[in-house]
């Protein structure tokens, strides 16, 4: 494995006074407003809230996606105004090329790197599709894996460049609930074993508190951080957990104060 | 045993064979205006045996192939470019769009005042015939790519050209091939039409040799060589690409 070119910066990711808008049917819409955000270096952060909040806005600038229109997005101090190697996504699809089987899928991004022989590519790809579980099934198309094997390719396909930082749009909202929670246990082994730093958005409370160190609540219209929790429950985390349970139960209650506080300006 | 499912089409074939060579013979219509099988397949096997059907046949084969091999160079990039480009596709697709509507013998007297009875005016109408077909399939599919593709290809950092050879060319191959296709079926019918109407020294083909059918009044000799034509499209398709598409339909999960 190529060596991970550690920074000792105590955070990593920073979004200042980030504000993003779009041309809506209704004129211009603020989908983000004034983020002020600070990702630790190994961190797994979760980005929760209702739709409409621009967590999915905020993955996507993240990403470099898409520009911020006010505030600045910076990874090691250096500003992000592409999308790069450096920052992966996992999509809510799996968005895996269905002319490639699992194995050229997870080589796809690898082959992009440089400074890699050919051997080490492989070496690597196959080392990721081992670590999801999927290690027998790299000669497979997506269109003959079930939907949690997908991901799991998709997964691997994040992981294999070995990006700074894996950003997570929904990736398990599609799935069953049995495949969602073993893959809740797969991201949880691979977090702690490759300390990567993770944000992940979601709409579900529940497994933003069973991954997430800490859980960032954003409210709707514009999109605002609300209120952000520190989880500190002992890892590996279960969802059936009653400790974690609590903890989301608070949490949504939080979110629905939120929700049905007045409005600012309107009467 | 269950029968074999080729055994019914071919039982009905030959029955309306026999009905048709019965009618013909039994005299009810002149032999001259309605030839019985048999006397088409007479044709057919003389016409094999002094090589005229053959030599017709490559001169076909052969201005098809290049009219359409040009055709489809011209166009798939043109097509990318219309798709890539707002402004070529509302001046070049816009125009792509219409000459597509345009039956491609409308081409012909243009070919012939430009070049002349020559080569160049065929392979001219047979280009024509394909280009417009190939330009809107290209575009059309190459519009349709899935934008998370893209945007997963270029989070891995794949751009520009990266991006075209591996990203959005194979996920519009489908709409390509369609595309090529039906550019090769209009191909094939504008090169009939250029056959029929240019007298050209430089090549005796199966359109030259359906004309020449008509002026000496043989239907046998005519009703052979569109048995042909028909025989030659049914056969590109089946060895091309029929192939190519189920190889495309299976290997991403769209048959069965």
């Amino acid at each position: 494995m190529p060596a991970h070119p550690s920074s000792e910066s105590h955070s990593q990711l920073t979004l200042s006074n980030v504000t993003k808008r779009f041309h809506g049917r209704a004129g211009l819409v603020t989908a983000v407003e004034d983020i002020n955000l600070q990702v630790k270096e190994g961190e797994f952060l979760v980005l929760v809230g209702p739709s409409g909040c621009g967590k999915s806005t905020l993955l996507s600038l993240l990403a470099g996606l898409e520009q911020v229109d006010e505030g600045s997005i910076k990874l090691d101090g250096a500003d992000v105004v592409e999308p790069g190697r450096d920052r992966l996504v996992m999509f809510q699809q799996d968005a895996l090329f269905p002319w490639l089987d699992a194995l050229e899928n997870v080589l796809f991004g690898l082959r992009l790197k440089p400074g890699l022989t050919d051997a080490e590519r492989s070496e690597a790809a196959r080392y990721y599709l081992d670590l999801v579980g999927l290690a027998d099934k790299e000669r497979a198309h997506p269109h003959e894996l079930s939907g949690g094997m997908r991901q799991r390719v998709a997964l691997a396909r994040s992981l294999a460049p070995n990006p700074r930082v894996l950003l997570m749009d929904e990736p398990f909202s599609a799935l069953d609930a049995l495949t969602r929670d073993q893959l809740y246990g797969d991201i949880q082994k691979i977090f702690t074993q490759r300390k990567k730093t993770i944000v992940l958005v979601t709409h579900n409370i529940r497994e933003a508190v069973c991954l997430g160190d800490r859980v960032v609540l954003l409210s709707p219209n514009p999109g605002r951080i609300r209120q952000v929790f520190n989880i500190d429950l002992p890892r590996p985390r279960r969802i059936n957990d009653p400790a974690l349970a609590t903890l989301a139960a608070d949490i949504t209650t939080a979110l629905s104060a939120h929700l049905a506080e007045p409005k600012e300006g309107l009467v | 045993m269950k029968t074999p499912r080729a055994l019914v089409p071919v039982v009905i074939g030959l029955l309306i064979l026999g009905g048709w060579e019965w009618f013909v013979r039994s005299g009810r219509v002149d032999d001259v205006l309605v030839p019985a099988p048999t006397q088409i397949g007479e044709w057919f096997w003389s016409a094999l045996r002094d090589g005229s059907l053959a030599s017709a046949t490559w001169v076909t084969m052969r201005r098809l192939m290049l009219g359409f091999v040009i055709g489809a160079a011209i166009g798939i990039p043109v097509g990318a470019l219309c798709a890539r480009s707002s402004l070529a596709r509302d001046t070049i697709g816009v125009l792509s769009l219409g000459l597509q509507t345009l039956p491609s013998v409308c081409w012909v007297p243009v070919a012939i005042i430009a070049f002349g009875q020559n080569e160049a005016a065929v392979l001219f109408v047979v280009v024509m015939g394909t280009v417009w077909a190939v330009v809107i399939a290209v575009q059309e599919s190459v519009l349709s790519v899935q934008p998370l593709y893209l945007r997963a290809a270029m989070t891995m950092g794949s751009r520009g050209w990266h991006l075209w050879v591996h990203v959005i060319f194979p996920a519009a191959l489908p709409g390509i091939i369609s595309g090529l296709k039906q550019g090769w079926a209009f191909a094939w019918r504008s090169l009939m039409a250029a056959e029929i109407f240019v007298v050209i020294l430089s090549g005796f083909g199966l359109g030259s040799l359906l004309h020449a059918g008509r002026e000496l009044l043989r239907m046998d000799q005519v009703v052979g060589v569109m048995l042909v034509v028909v025989g030659v499209g049914l056969l590109a398709d089946l060895i091309f690409f029929s192939p190519i598409e189920r190889w495309l339909r299976r290997s991403r999960g769209l048959e069965r």
